[in-house]
């Protein structure tokens, strides 16, 4: 009995085991695949220079610079935003009709596709409020793209502060919004912090939302204001790949520009991953 | 002086505090005790308002303290908790330095002196037996703190806001018998400059800390009086029966 039941215990963690390394070779894989395919592109003057030639050459700065921009402006966007109403929902009302529907907009939203998204943003922000296709009218739509994103995990964050805390706080005098902003918030921070990088590696990665709104197909000059379109690396990898005037030609760009792409979203991410220990230090 | 006329608190329809009139003198320890869920932390959150979150919650009868009805429209809350200090079951220190932790009351309060500030850090870490311990390592967090450490220094913040009174609830219930017993040395010190309302179900420590207690059953006051008179000649039969561990 006790025999069949260990050797039970062995196979299944033999089983997790492997699938642990099949994803891990997955993951691998791919990103191998990238850097092979990309790496011989990769030099100071790809990335800091415009594409020339039909795009089969030169670099692409400019792609850089706007998915930078649609990063900050979405987020600038979405986290006030997203932090406030989180903070209003699981601090100051439980369950009333409004926490609810925020609730229930907040789920939905994150089920609605991007594309969605991108004819939604194309609709209010480039031709009603008239911004045109724009920085602006990209970070708006992008913002709301992950709003429900940092919704949800503040909110987590915030209910995962313990209520110990709360009353020692009140008990000393502090009132509600002293409380949130003295004792919460800093401990919820951390977590909030997930939520910046879950949201950071899909701004930077989507498509949809841009095309419509921000992108542009080929603009090899850097924007004066928010107001002015710009190149964004999915897109211009979108491009690449399927429309430029020498497809094949523009394949090892391609690559290249994915690479960079990548790194970003990588960079940003060990970016949070430091402000977030860095906080936790302090506890 | 704290005094209850009448009090009477229910949650929704559950009736959990019945008709509570009781006097405890300024300078003085008192001790609430009673079996488990007889209502001596409700009984104890009333006096730092700390109830009037409970949804639902209701409060008949008058609460004063230091000569002031503590439940009228015009009391400032904040005020009134800063007066009224509170110590937890579990120490509950914030994820902040140990600095920061005395210094919370403080600044919460509006005071930006800094030089004040430190001042009222170290006097209030003294005056919780803490400072020889810490005062090399202000900055460093307070979880590094052990368990006693940290309800000292619980006990330390409550007092940096300079309250006249200190509620503490089963504050050593958590901690090993060398931190309880350095909780009531401290208890016993601070009892000559606060007013000191302690809820505990240890009776020997009810006895070793306080000067009047009280006994509470199914939110009654049973008994209330001398600590030495209630565990030598108590006069209620429930309160006997209590004491001498036959129930409860
Ligand atoms: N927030 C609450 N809502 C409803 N009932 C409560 C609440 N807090 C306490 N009670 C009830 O009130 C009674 C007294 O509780 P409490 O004051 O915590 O007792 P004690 O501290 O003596 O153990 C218990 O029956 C408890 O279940
Ligand atoms: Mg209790």
């Amino acid at each position: 009995m006790m025999q069949t039941k260990k050797i039970q215990e062995q196979i299944a963690f033999t089983v997790f085991r492997l699938l642990g390394f099949l994803v891990l070779g997955v993951l691998l894989w791919i990103l191998g695949f990238i850097v092979y395919n990309g790496i011989s592109v990769i030099s100071w003057e790809f990335i800091f220079s415009a594409p020339t030639d039909g795009m089969t050459g030169g670099g692409i700065f400019p792609a850089i610079v706007g998915t930078f921009y649609l990063i900050i402006g979405s987020t600038l966007f979405a986290f006030p935003l997203g932090i406030m109403s989180a903070i209003y929902t699981v601090e100051y009302t439980k369950n009333n009709w409004l926490t609810k529907c925020i609730r229930i907009m907040t789920n939905n939203l994150a089920s609605i596709p991007s594309i969605v998204f991108g004819l939604f943003g194309m609709t209010l922000f480039v031709n009603t409020l008239g911004f045109g296709d724009s920085i602006i009218a990209g970070s708006l739509t992008l913002g709301l793209l992950i709003l429900p994103v940092v919704i949800r995990t503040t909110e987590e964050a915030l209910k995962a502060v313990p209520k110990t805390y709360r009353l020692g706080s009140t008990a000393l005098g502090a009132n509600k919004i002293q409380t949130i902003k003295r004792v919460v918030l800093p401990t919820a921070f951390p977590n909030i912090i997930t939520g910046l990088i879950l949201s950071i590696g899909r701004v930077s990665g989507e498509t949809a939302p841009i095309l419509f709104t921000v992108a542009a197909y080929f603009l090899p000059k850097l924007p004066h204001s928010i107001f002015d379109q710009v190149m964004a690396l999915p897109y211009h990898l979108y491009v690449l790949a399927t429309s430029g005037t020498d497809i094949e030609a523009a394949r090892p760009i391609a690559y290249g520009t994915a690479l960079v792409l990548i790194f970003i979203v990588l960079l940003m991410n060990s970016l949070a991953v430091i402000i977030k220990k860095r906080f936790e230090k302090n506890k | 002086m704290i005094e209850t006329k009448n009090v009477n608190f229910y949650y929704g329809s559950f009736h959990a505090i019945k008709n509570v009139n009781m006097k405890m003198k300024s300078n003085s320890a008192i001790a609430l005790i009673g079996p488990s869920g007889c209502g001596k932390s409700t009984f104890l959150r009333l006096f730092n308002r700390m109830n009037d979150e409970i949804p639902g919650a209701k409060l008949e009868g008058e609460c004063w303290i230091n000569g002031k009805d503590i439940y009228t429209k015009h009391t400032q809350v904040d005020m009134l908790r800063k007066n009224v200090g509170m110590v937890f079951q579990k120490p509950n220190p914030f994820p902040k330095s140990i600095f920061e932790n005395v210094a919370y009351g403080l600044k919460v309060n509006g005071i930006k002196d800094r030089a004040f500030i430190t001042k009222k850090v170290e006097e209030s870490l003294t005056a919780a037996a803490l400072w020889d311990e810490v005062k090399y390592k202000l900055n460093k967090s307070a979880f590094e703190l052990s368990g006693g450490q940290q309800q000292r220094l619980c006990i330390a913040r409550a007092l940096a806001v300079s309250p006249s009174i200190l509620l503490m609830d089963e504050p050593a219930s958590a901690l090993d018998p060398i931190s309880t017993a350095k909780i009531e040395e401290l208890i016993h010190v601070l009892k000559q400059q606060y007013t000191i309302v302690i809820v505990t179900h240890n009776m020997q420590q009810a006895a070793r800390v306080s000067d009047k207690t009280a006994f509470f059953m199914y939110g009654e006051l049973v008994e209330y009086s001398d600590t030495k008179k209630m565990f030598l000649a108590p006069e209620k039969e429930e309160t006997q029966n209590y004491i001498t561990g036959r129930f409860g």
